[in-house]
């Protein structure tokens, strides 16, 4: 029974530009923000998030018919953390500087909003396959848009790329762009230029650019709180008060 | 360790969200309005503080002697995870103003990373459970101050004209830029 919207082509297209976590859904903004002072940060922090994302798809996927629906969200946290320690464990062994840089974030990846939102949405309930492939697609959707803003903080921030020396001696790094001010900065040009990018497919689509993410609330971390109800997302709660 | 030092600096100087991006998504999502992002606040106040003092005794009487300590981040998500809920029915059954002041605001906080994140911080920065409740508590502050900050700063930018592309997140991302620059000030007195 796979339509053609779980085709693995189109999950990894799906993750890597029309849903892509970062630009499109605005999840895990922690460690987007965090973690990509440099683009060998930015890659390995990506990759790792990749790697747990496509085990816990597939490992949620294949117990999706023995976990009772109403412990599914502990379930799934403790899936995600075992294989968080597995990555924490492969990556202090085979990779500590990327290991020390990335610090108290590898063990933070728990609580992703991508992943939990990709069990909660797609592999609670399809197959395995196209869990994995979904997996794959929103983790190389993450790494891209890590390495994207990881690149452009290194270049104006410290005029290199992977280390490596590419600007002219003569241009004097703006170091703000590595420190967590440039983090914000770079994010909200990113997010600009997609919005610029996306207001012409908003008429067709009615997305609505000026919205906090994709109008889909399924695929948010949260809604496996809040169920779908959103007087609970505490924005609207809020409002209720100021009406009432 | 100088207690004052210490609050200062997880309140101010490493500000918990503009300068370790911890606890972005709750910042970002709940500071439309001021009063729900002051509920949010000091929602994040209470449960890090209870996090960090119960995951500090867990930590230190559990983990540790039996030498279990590669286990934390399981055993802190779910001590989170347990402790909201517990927060929850209890403020439900006996404190109930408190509990329709806050209630909405707990079962996001499980998904802030600023509580999980402040748990392993203790046990990184080698914290004993005294000082990590203490931190918890001035990063909670810090928190709450520069939520509440952003939730003034976006009910003001309702009535200004903001170019089409920047409106909803990339300004709000701008905002917090500023924010960042200007709460980086303290860390060079």
């Amino acid at each position: 029974m796979t339509d053609k919207k779980d085709k693995p082509l189109e999950r990894i297209w799906n993750g890597i530009y029309v849903e892509n976590p970062v630009f499109c859904l605005i999840l895990g903004m922690c460690p987007t923000l965090a973690t990509t002072t440099s683009a060998t940060n930015a890659i390995g922090m990506g990759l790792s998030t990749t790697a747990i994302l496509v085990a816990s798809n597939l490992m949620i996927s294949l117990l999706k018919g023995i976990i009772p629906n109403r412990m599914r969200i502990p379930s799934y946290i403790v899936i995600i953390a075992s294989f968080v320690t597995i990555v924490e464990f492969l990556m202090e062994g085979f990779f500590p500087s990327v290991y020390a840089a990335l610090g108290i974030y590898i063990p933070l990846i728990v609580v992703n909003c991508i992943i939990m939102g990709r069990a909660e949405a797609y592999a609670g309930k399809k197959g395995p396959v196209e869990s994995i492939f979904d997996g794959l697609g929103m983790g190389l959707g993450f790494t891209l848009a890590l390495l994207l803003i990881g690149s452009v903080r290194e270049i104006v921030g410290a005029g290199t790329v992977f280390g490596i020396r590419i600007t002219p001696a003569a241009y004097e790094p703006v170091n703000i762009f590595i420190l967590a001010p440039g983090a914000f900065l770079v994010m909200a040009f990113f997010v600009a230029v997609m919005n610029k990018l996306k207001i012409g497919a908003a008429r067709r689509t009615g997305w609505d650019p000026t919205e906090n993410g994709c109008s889909d609330c399924s695929s948010c971390a949260r809604h496996s709180v809040c169920g779908g109800k959103k007087a609970v997302s505490g924005e609207e709660a809020g409002m209720k008060e100021v009406q009432a | 360790m100088n207690i004052m030092l210490l609050a200062l600096s997880a309140a101010l100087i490493n500000n918990v969200v503009l300068s370790q991006f911890l606890g972005i998504c709750a910042f970002l999502g709940v500071s439309k309005k001021s009063r729900s992002a002051v509920g949010m606040g000091f929602a994040v106040t209470f449960v890090l503080t209870l996090a960090s003092l119960v995951c500090g005794i867990i930590y230190h009487f559990l983990l540790v002697p039996f030498g279990l300590e590669y286990l934390k981040t399981i055993a802190f998500i779910l001590i989170v995870a347990a402790l909201v809920q517990f927060v929850e029915m209890f403020l439900k059954k006996f404190v109930k103003s408190l509990y329709d002041a806050l209630g909405i605001y707990l079962p996001l906080i499980t998904t802030n990373c600023a509580v999980l994140g402040v748990a392993l911080l203790n046990v990184q920065k080698d914290y004993d459970i005294l000082t990590g409740t203490v931190y918890g508590f001035f990063t909670a502050i810090g928190f709450l101050i520069s939520i509440a900050i952003l939730s003034y700063i976006r009910e003001k930018m309702e009535f200004n004209n903001v170019p089409k592309a920047f409106q909803g997140f990339p300004i709000v991302m701008i905002t917090a830029a500023l924010m960042s620059i200007a709460f980086f000030g303290f860390s060079s007195f």
